[in-house]
């Protein structure tokens, strides 16, 4: 029997931002309109675009491993909540890594990461970090200093071109990074090495820390100009999971791929609309207006 | 002494040619850093990234991820200027073993101070997971890949190019954390590394003649830095310790001297020959190492403010001092 994967798509990002709310709330604060926005692309990705190697129960997290060096030897990164990195399979990289309790979320939807794994959310001494690194659930790379992520899969998929791999790389971004030099720089160079089984989605949610990237710095058109970098790009509505799909289905032309994914950064809880433009940071500043989230939850 | 000239260049094509995971990365400065032989010799192994050091480093962490072993070349500056954050987390933070090669240190460069890495030991030293070599010669140049593929983490090298001189026998190749002990004696301790070591065994010819007993240690590993021989030189001169860098003396050699001076306790007048908290200019190596304090005759001048005597030596005397190669006199065994 075919199973609507769409209608799995949109449930599973509703309980994404429940969760992201839940935490929200007991911290007092959180990145909540990057699970607004970004919610049906990455829950597409997990549950529909990727093939990424199964792995055979949730797993559960464990405590900070320390950072990696020569004397720790039983470091391990988060890429296991991901699945074996086999030649065939498919690799994934967050970049924005204030993204992480949304990817957090995500996982648990996704059967990779135990539920109970989210209480140790912000927790002194845990891996699951309020801005993950590579120790934490679903992350591979350090990319918290943002920019950085897309050179370091650049790198990657070029070392799995030579190695033969069959395996697609993704990575996903947010639109303020195309503000930083080091991007242009990747993807410059992902072209010139094309890279062609190397994919970016891009959460293009108009919003960064500052306020709206509109008035921050402008990047627009982001179409053209990654075209003209030699990218094959797609844009697409950001909340709709067919279209998040279809990109990842077209047969390659030798570019690497770019879907633009436009989004809104309140989808889903139409409450944050309030504190707009400051949309990168949810912080309750009244009791009150915390007891006006709690009631959201309920409903959300 | 026998000058020999594209060491790097010749010598990379012969090591890397049983290491298929090798592959060099190059930012638009391929004959510059000598990996054009590579690039001709090894095309497929050859990763041009264009004026765009930020993407490189994070670029060769992801293929060190995936088992590869990337050489980065590059002038110095490019490296620890440029890109420093992406060499901090992109590569550092996770271990990666991307080896970069540093051209230019210090003013080994007529190209001013934009071409200059007078800092790069004290940014890269003090970097986590960082190992530090600086070459000092055409034997070192020749047996440092060997050095910085044997460590399983970064490594960043300060590296020479051109015509250099062979100050130590071929026979005995850069290791690690091993200094070289190029002299013995109790009245001064100086310690040197990079193209300053040539100056020091100027001077030290020098003072030998005026009866001063120098301890001459050459260090090419500046990180890590703990073998026993250092100490022991930094303990036992009766006048003092004298360091001659092509760095800042903030931050690289000098500095790696006065922590260990005062960790141990050792209670010995330190004297640092280097950059003064100055940016340098554009000019001759040796008008700059006579400008800034880095020669043979500046270290004269210095050992005898530690001796608090005139030993009665000119600028023509040193000019005339020739230096043949020199062993060890520490057996790698004894060190």
């Amino acid at each position: 029997m075919q199973t609507n994967w769409t209608d799995e798509v949109r449930q599973a990002s509703r309980r994404v931002r429940r969760r992201v709310l839940e935490h929200t709330l007991k911290h007092n604060g959180g990145y909540m309109s990057q699970a607004c926005s970004s919610a049906e692309i990455l829950a597409t990705l997990y549950l529909k675009v990727m093939n990424l190697a199964p792995v055979d129960k949730p797993l559960r997290p464990g405590p900070f491993p320390g950072v990696p060096s020569r004397d720790n030897r039983l470091y391990a990164t988060g890429a296991e909540f991901n699945g074996r990195a086999l030649p065939h399979q498919d690799r994934f990289f967050l970049s924005p890594a204030h993204y992480a309790l949304v990817l957090y979320a995500l996982l648990i939807e996704a059967g990779r990461m135990d539920p109970s794994g989210l209480d140790d959310f912000n927790r002194d001494g845990s891996s699951v970090e309020m801005i993950g690194a590579e120790h934490s659930p679903g992350m591979e790379v350090t990319a918290g200093s943002l920019g950085q992520c897309l050179s370091q899969a650049a790198g990657i998929a070029l070392a799995r071109r030579i190695n033969g791999d069959q395996g697609k790389t993704w990575v996903f971004m947010s639109d303020g990074e195309f503000q930083i030099g080091q991007t242009w720089e990747a993807l410059q160079a992902a072209s010139f090495h094309q890279l062609d089984r190397l994919a970016v989605y891009v959460d293009v949610n108009g919003q960064q820390c500052d306020g709206q990237v509109a008035k921050v710095m402008n990047l627009e058109p982001l179409h053209g100009r990654l075209e003209s970098f030699g990218w094959r790009v797609l844009r697409v509505n950001g909340h709709d999971p067919e279209a998040i799909a279809a990109p990842a289905a077209r047969a390659t032309d030798g570019r690497p791929l770019a879907v633009l994914c436009d989004t809104d950064p309140c989808f889903g809880l139409p409450l944050l609309r309030h504190n707009a433009p400051k949309l990168h940071y949810l912080r309750f500043k009244t009791p009150d207006e915390r007891e006006t989230y709690r009631r959201a939850l309920e409903v959300l | 002494m026998e000058t020999l000239s594209r060491v790097h260049a010749n010598n990379l094509v012969a090591w890397a040619k049983d290491k298929p995971k090798a592959v060099v990365l190059s930012a638009d400065l391929t004959s510059s850093c000598e990996a054009d032989a590579f690039r001709d010799a090894y095309p497929d192994r050859f990763i041009s990234m264009g004026v765009a050091e930020q993407n490189m480093l994070s670029f060769a962490a992801g293929l060190a991820r995936e088992g590869f072993l990337p050489l980065v070349h590059t002038f110095a500056v490019f490296i620890y200027r440029r890109a420093y954050d992406q060499v901090a987390m992109s590569v550092a933070y996770a271990n990666l073993p991307v080896k970069m090669f540093g051209f230019l240190p210090g003013i080994s460069t007529p190209g001013g101070a934009t071409h200059q890495a007078v800092e790069d030991v004290a940014l890269m030293r003090t970097l986590p997971n960082m190992t530090v070599l600086e070459t000092g010669d055409a034997t070192e140049v020749e047996s440092v890949l060997d050095v910085a593929a044997s460590v399983p983490g970064p490594v960043y090298v300060r590296m020479l190019r051109g015509e250099l001189p062979r100050l130590f026998p071929a026979s005995e190749p850069l290791r690690l954390d091993q200094p070289r002990v190029l002299s013995r004696g109790r009245d001064l301790t100086i310690l040197s590394s990079g193209l300053c070591t040539e100056e020091a065994m100027k001077a030290v010819a020098l003072l030998k003649t005026r009866g001063v007993a120098v301890e001459h240690l050459h260090l090419s590993t500046l990180k890590p830095c703990n073998h026993p021989a250092i100490l022991q030189a930094l303990a036992q001169p009766k006048h003092g310790v004298l360091t001659l860098e092509n760095h800042l003396v903030q931050g690289g050699l000098g500095s790696i001297a006065a922590e260990k001076i005062a960790e141990h306790g050792l209670g010995v007048k330190l004297y640092r020959l280097g950059l003064q908290d100055t940016f340098a200019h554009g000019a001759s190596r040796a008008y700059l190492m006579r400008k800034y304090g880095l020669d043979a005759l500046a270290l004269v001048r210095a050992a005898e403010g530690a001796l608090k005597t005139d030993l009665n030596i000119r600028a023509e005397d040193l000019a005339q001092v020739r230096i043949e190669a020199v062993s060890s006199e520490a057996k790698p065994e004894d060190l």
